[in-house]
């Protein structure tokens, strides 16, 4: 596995050595998912908090593999998002709260499911097509199935939203507390579990295959990589991710409102990757704790400037640090780093 | 023996603009062809047609007697036919490492691979690292593709092509843009291909094309001109007429074509 930790540039063993040693784990993030679970800790009162950011970055995540390794811009993201969360929400409602049904685990594989084999329909609308038609049959598509969230009533509660989500303990052993310890600790694994798979995934050849489809298209089908066919495996990737990340919300929350495939959403987790900073997994992560972080503090101090500090934050990010907030990071770690390599 | 790849009536409009008219083609296995013609005879837009980046508006072309008029660009990649670009096509935040390690994965058909990471596989990383070596690029291959100088850029577009082990390889003005002192290294790099591959050069440069080619095929407004020998189309009136008129006569007379020829 890839489970290998170093923190030490590798000796040159090979040409490959160079390659392989970028798919190593690094102590930084390491440190950020030990700090993750030390919150259970350090800031017990604030789980809702750190669920929601979790399932958040999970959101931006699914994004990330999109837009920032296959280059697919998108702002329907949402629509799988509440896919995942009915799909996980009708399973836990009509599974009567008993195992197997109403298990959890069992409700994000059906919000992968379903949330892929929706993207997996779409995923053809978009292959064809610039940035700009992307963008608009993505958010057609968003615009579709919220309506039609809205006009089924009968399955999804329409307006009133889906009440009586009930899903039984995680895999028959941990129940859902009241503090919502449980429903943190269930999805940082989550998360967790999915951030792993991303990871090899973006550090293979297959992921490669994806940069250099973004990087240059021509050129990718000139050395034979079927690219229609790539692009279909990571939207349905990525709307899996983003049923998952759906189905997290509706069974932590237990509650599933229209409001899970709005725009907004959509264009919030667009803003935490842009934040955090595309084409590096951790963007995901990082854009979505600043991005609560900064909602927590700002919005409950001056409710009504929300949008005008979101705006600055925009703003300043825009002209002075294009990567975001991994584009910063990287920037400074190369400007310590560069005289400890010339003195060696 | 069957030609590697073969055109019959090749036809592609634009609109109202023949950009390639009636062309009929054959590339035997190992051949060292030229295409030259002036500019907007329609060289490119053939090219673009045999890799797949254009369809043709009729007739079909043949790669190792398989009909891929209607192929897509990758599949034909996959099938052996290689290219390079006139104006560099490549992945500028790669390393040439990288470029070259995924355009073997692709050729080996392990790129869709995505459990472990990119340089396990320590035979294609060789490889690469191979073929980086011999085409000049060792000392560059962990850089920026993009932060490359010009030349470089020019011998990894090669390096690509090259890297799947085509049957056919398509040579676009490999030279274009490169510096006199550079050009030498590139043209080492041509002659130094495999035997059996067939290459198909386009070049403007003379002296580049009649070092290299033991046939040639002269494109005019689309159409073949003339096709022959390096010395048939030196001595062909047409072209003096057409073609050579442009491009100063007495560019023939230098030694070397001579030796060429002979």
């Amino acid at each position: 596995m890839t489970s290998v930790i170093a923190d030490t540039p590798i000796a040159s063993a090979g040409p490959g050595a160079h390659l392989v040693a970028r798919a190593r784990w690094r102590w930084p993030e390491v440190l950020l998912w030990l700090f993750a679970i030390a919150l259970i800790w350090i800031a017990p009162s604030r789980y809702l908090l750190f669920n929601e950011i979790a399932i958040l970055a999970l959101l931006a995540l699914s994004i990330d593999l999109v837009l920032g390794y296959a280059g697919i811009v998108t702002l329907g993201q949402g629509a799988f998002f509440g896919l995942g969360a009915y799909t996980a929400g009708l399973m836990a409602k009509h599974g009567m709260g008993t195992f197997p049904w109403s298990d959890p685990v069992l409700g994000l594989i059906g919000a992968a499911l379903v949330a892929g084999f929706i993207g997996f329909l779409s995923s053809f609308l978009v292959l064809r097509g610039s940035d700009l038609t992307r963008l608009m049959v993505t958010l057609g598509v968003a615009l579709i199935v919220q309506e039609l969230g809205n006009k089924l009533e009968w399955i999804t509660g329409g307006a009133d939203g889906l009440q009586g989500v009930l899903p039984a303990p995680i895999l028959g052993l941990f129940d859902f507390d009241i503090y919502g310890r449980n429903a943190y600790l269930y999805s940082l694994c989550t998360l967790f579990v999915l951030f792993v798979i991303a990871r090899a995934l973006v550090n293979s050849p297959f992921g490669l295959s994806l940069r250099a489809i973004k990087g240059n298209v021509t050129r990718a089908r000139a050395i034979g990589i079927p690219v229609e066919r790539r692009l279909v495996v990571i939207y349905t990737v990525g709307a899996a991710y983003a049923g998952i990340a759906g189905a997290l919300l509706a069974q932590t929350t237990q509650f599933v409102s229209l409001d899970v495939l709005s725009f907004e959403r959509s264009a919030d987790a667009l803003l935490i990757l842009v934040f955090g900073g595309v084409g590096t997994l951790y963007g995901a992560l990082i854009g979505a704790i600043a991005f609560k972080a900064m909602y927590d503090v700002l919005a409950s101090a001056t409710p009504e400037y929300w949008g005008f500090w979101l705006g600055l934050a925009l703003v300043l990010l825009v002209l002075f640090a294009r990567g975001g907030i991994m584009g910063l990071l990287r920037a400074l770690q190369e400007r310590f780093a560069r005289p400890r390599a010339e003195r060696t | 023996m069957p030609p590697v790849l073969e055109t019959k009536a090749l036809h592609k409009n634009f609109g109202g603009l023949t950009a390639t008219n009636n062309v009929t083609f054959a590339l035997a296995a190992g051949a060292r062809h030229a295409l030259i013609g002036p500019n907007g005879a329609g060289k490119t837009t053939f090219v673009n047609l045999l890799s797949g980046v254009l369809t043709p508006t009729s007739g079909t072309i043949y790669l190792d007697g398989t009909d891929v008029t209607r192929w897509p660009a990758h599949k034909r990649a996959g099938a052996g036919l290689a290219r390079t670009f006139q104006i560099n096509q490549l992945f500028a935040d790669f390393t040439p490492l990288e470029t070259i390690v995924l355009a073997m994965s692709q050729a080996k058909g392990i790129a869709s691979r995505w459990l472990r990471p990119v340089g396990t596989d320590t035979s294609v990383v060789n490889a690469a690292a191979d073929l980086l070596q011999r085409l000049m690029l060792a000392d560059v291959m962990h850089l920026r593709v993009g932060s490359l100088p010009y030349g470089k850029q020019r011998l990894l577009e090669i390096a690509i092509a090259v890297a799947s082990e085509p049957k056919v390889l398509l040579l676009d003005e490999p030279a274009a843009g490169v510096p006199e002192s550079e050009r030498e290294q590139i043209l080492d790099v041509v002659a130094a291909l495999p035997g059996e591959m067939a290459l198909v050069l386009i070049e403007h440069d003379m002296d580049l094309v009649f070092r290299f080619a033991r046939s040639l095929t002269v494109l005019v407004l689309g159409g073949v001109l003339v096709e022959g020998s390096p010395s048939e189309i030196v001595n062909d009136p047409r072209v003096r007429q057409v073609y050579l008129g442009e491009l100063h006569v007495e560019g023939f007379s230098r030694p070397h074509t001579g030796a060429a020829l002979g």
